[in-house]
């Protein structure tokens, strides 16, 4: 799978599973810090994105994981290795 | 509305009021049971008499695999479940300088390791619904302590910090988390208590008497509606004023 793919499914998941403004999502941006999106919001995610990739997070790779480029990231080599 | 109600330890005592009661409040019940799959069915019966609908299910609720195809069971048959009432417990009861291992470890899985795997197989469904009830059976041993029931008395303390840790967990996802600590109440559990211990706790409970299941029920029923929107994190006694 493309990684702009990726990129616009994982946006699409955060403006519909956590009610994120669209515009406010950067590559860059920090889950808890910018988009406020607290620890349980970041556990919603990773479900979300284990459900809709077919792919499965161990915690310890979640742990990592604090901007949305991250988060693609971590799709991204689960899917394409 | 028609919600999934999942009671564990279903099929007899408290566990079988709490079943009657959501069914009767509007619930679709998932009954769980251990051992006796006839006292389930009775309890099944009770649901349909006023009724409900309800399925039973055989799973040792400290098992890992159970739990899971437990779970999956319910979400086949009625949906995912909204309410959960984390109400199977047994006593091993003896003194601690007597106390064997496996007494101990027995307890703590059927009572405590059931609400870790339980909860959380039910949880996620929970928190994408931004709805849900977790009800935990606490007990008055567990607050004030009762000798023979070290490891009873453990779960059931236990009960209560995890239903206020998940409470803070799951605050902000519409999901309540409450324990609801019965005092003597009149069930097996407590038949086996023999006449003069019944009689000596009668002497002990302000309301001079033992409780009755539906006693706890109903606060059970009030807990998993609407109406209790606003309360969690909480432990509430339900014991004629025993442990005043």
């Amino acid at each position: 799978m493309e990684r702009v793919e990726i990129e616009s499914k994982l946006v699409d998941l955060l403006v519909e599973e956590l009610g994120i403004e669209r515009d406010n999502i950067t590559m860059s941006a920090k889950f808890e810090e910018d988009l406020e999106v607290d620890s349980l919001g970041v556990v919603e995610l990773l479900m979300a994105l284990e459900d809709n990739f077919d792919v499965k997070i161990p915690d310890d790779e979640a742990e990592g994981i604090t901007t949305v480029g991250e988060a693609v990231d971590i799709v991204s080599t689960k899917i394409n290795g | 509305m028609s919600r999934v109600a999942l009671v564990t330890g279903g099929s007899r005592g408290i566990g079988r009021a709490i079943a009657v009661e959501l069914a009767r409040t509007g619930h679709r019940v998932a009954i769980n049971y251990a051992r006796r799959p006839d006292a389930a069915e009775a309890t099944a019966g009770l649901v349909t008499e006023a009724g409900g609908t309800a399925i039973t299910i055989q799973a040792d609720v400290g098992d890992d695999d159970d739990v899971a195809a437990m779970v999956e069971t319910v979400i086949t048959e009625l949906g995912p479940v909204e309410v959960l009432v984390n109400n199977a417990g047994i006593t091993r009861d003896g003194l601690l300088l007597r106390m064997s291992s496996a007494d101990w470890d027995d307890v703590m899985s059927t009572n405590l390791r059931s609400l870790y795997l339980c909860s959380k197989s039910v949880l996620r469904a929970m928190v994408r619904a931004r709805w849900g009830r977790i009800i935990s059976i606490g007990s008055v041993s567990g607050i004030a302590g009762n000798p023979g029931q070290t490891n009873y008395a453990a779960t059931k303390a236990g009960v209560i910090g995890f239903t206020k840790s998940l409470a803070k967990e799951v605050g902000s996802r519409g999901i309540t988390v409450n324990a609801v600590a019965p005092g003597f109440v009149e069930t097996e559990l407590t038949a086996e208590l023999g006449e003069e211990t019944a009689a000596a706790a009668v002497n002990s409970i302000a309301l001079g008497r033992l409780g009755r299941p539906a006693e706890v029920a109903s606060l059970v029923g009030y807990l998993a509606s609407d109406a209790a929107a606003y309360i969690t994190g909480q432990a509430i006694v339900v014991d004629g004023g025993l442990a005043l």
